[in-house]
């Protein structure tokens, strides 16, 4: 067998690890969250079709919720653009800082650019605390299995929970509510190794509800372009001051 | 028949094409940032701060059924859940089965 070969194979064997993402605990908390999307649609008034393709082709929640909310409300087509869009600017950075660590030098721009359309937060989450520990040469294979499964995934369920589900019972619904965010605080902590997203984490949880009080449209961009530049400065001021200390010494 | 067109084009461009711009602008950026640069730690303490704020409204800000539960008890649970998973030594499990356990039993507290 051939190097090159066995490189494929090797290949296909993490797409398919990435595949089995499918069953892991964030998964299944959002596969939750698109039985709701299901049941909201429905309510909005889309047909099934409709509901499946807003799923696969814009794939993020809240943009989702904002372009059905929008449609409701009877938005022309470039009032509906300008509210998704400034929702989904927050993609740019989080795309940004998934790419440089799954690429090699030999990746595609059309392939990263495809994939790009499979990372929103919980996808983020899941490439920013894995992909660390898988081989640099099969990182976009192991996303690609666990990307492109998890939207195709969804999608169906959407497809299949559409007027079958209506609602869970309060209680329930409540819980797998609040599953998201502290599935995100805990699992986003335990895997920050370096400093700076440890303080960008607490300035993003602290800034997050201040702003949404302050300037609620832009609430979000805020936290994070403001938030995050504060704990980068931070943490440059950290490192700055340990080496000063250290070559003091 | 023309409307249902139009529900479609109104998906591809308020919806495909107002996300994915930034996606595709966020893969033209991160394409240019090397590892180890100093640029690539600013974009991860923007990109982590934001999901974090993200995350941070879902809690002070929930929308259904949550909308109706007290902040305080929402604060506490992820508060205390959040305690315990430092805790206890970091495992994500106890993160998040630890501040349900503790708003599910707040709810039913409420409710009886």
């Amino acid at each position: 067998m051939s190097l090159e070969q066995r490189d494929e194979r090797g290949s296909l064997r993490w797409f398919l690890t990435g595949m089995r993402g499918i069953l892991s605990l964030p998964a299944i908390i959002l596969m939750t969250s698109y039985v709701g999307f299901a049941a909201f649609a429905v309510q909005a008034g889309l047909t099934r079709s409709e509901a499946v393709a807003m799923t696969l082709g814009i794939w993020a929640l809240p943009a989702q919720m904002i372009l059905v909310g929008s449609m409701i409300g009877g938005a022309n087509i470039a009032a509906s653009f300008l509210a998704v869009t400034l929702s989904s600017i927050r993609m740019m950075p989080m795309v940004a800082s998934i790419v440089p660590e799954m690429r090699t030098s030999k990746t595609p721009v059309w392939l990263l650019l495809f994939l790009s359309h499979f990372i929103a937060i919980t996808s983020w989450v899941f490439a920013s605390t894995r992909l660390r520990d898988v081989p640099r040469e099969h990182r976009v294979a192991f996303f690609a299995g666990f990307g492109i499964t998890l939207t195709s995934t969804n999608a169906l369920i959407v497809g299949i929970s559409y007027g079958i589900v209506s609602q869970f019972p309060p209680i329930v619904a409540g819980a797998l509510f609040m599953l998201t965010p502290v599935y995100f605080i805990s699992s986003i902590w335990a895997s920050a190794s370096q400093p700076v997203v440890r303080i960008a984490f607490v300035v993003g949880i602290v800034l997050g509800p201040i702003l949404a009080l302050v300037v609620p449209q832009f609430d979000v961009l805020l936290a994070g372009v403001g938030g995050g530049t504060c704990a980068y400065l931070i943490d440059r001021y950290r490192r700055h001051r340990q080496r000063a200390v250290e070559e003091g010494a | 028949m023309l409307e249902e067109y139009c529900t479609y084009v109104l998906i591809v461009v308020a919806g495909f094409i107002a996300t994915d711009f930034w996606r595709w602008l966020g893969v033209l950026a991160g394409n240019r940032l090397n590892e180890e640069s100093e640029a690539l730690n600013w974009v991860r303490a923007v990109a982590t701060a934001l999901v974090m704020a993200v995350t941070a409204k879902l809690i002070v800000f929930p929308t259904g059924v949550l909308a109706d539960s007290p902040l305080w008890l929402r604060l506490a649970a992820a508060g205390i859940g959040f305690c315990i998973f430092l805790a206890t030594g970091k495992k994500v499990a106890v993160g998040v089965i630890v501040p349900v356990a503790i708003l599910v039993a707040g709810l039913f507290l409420l409710e009886a």
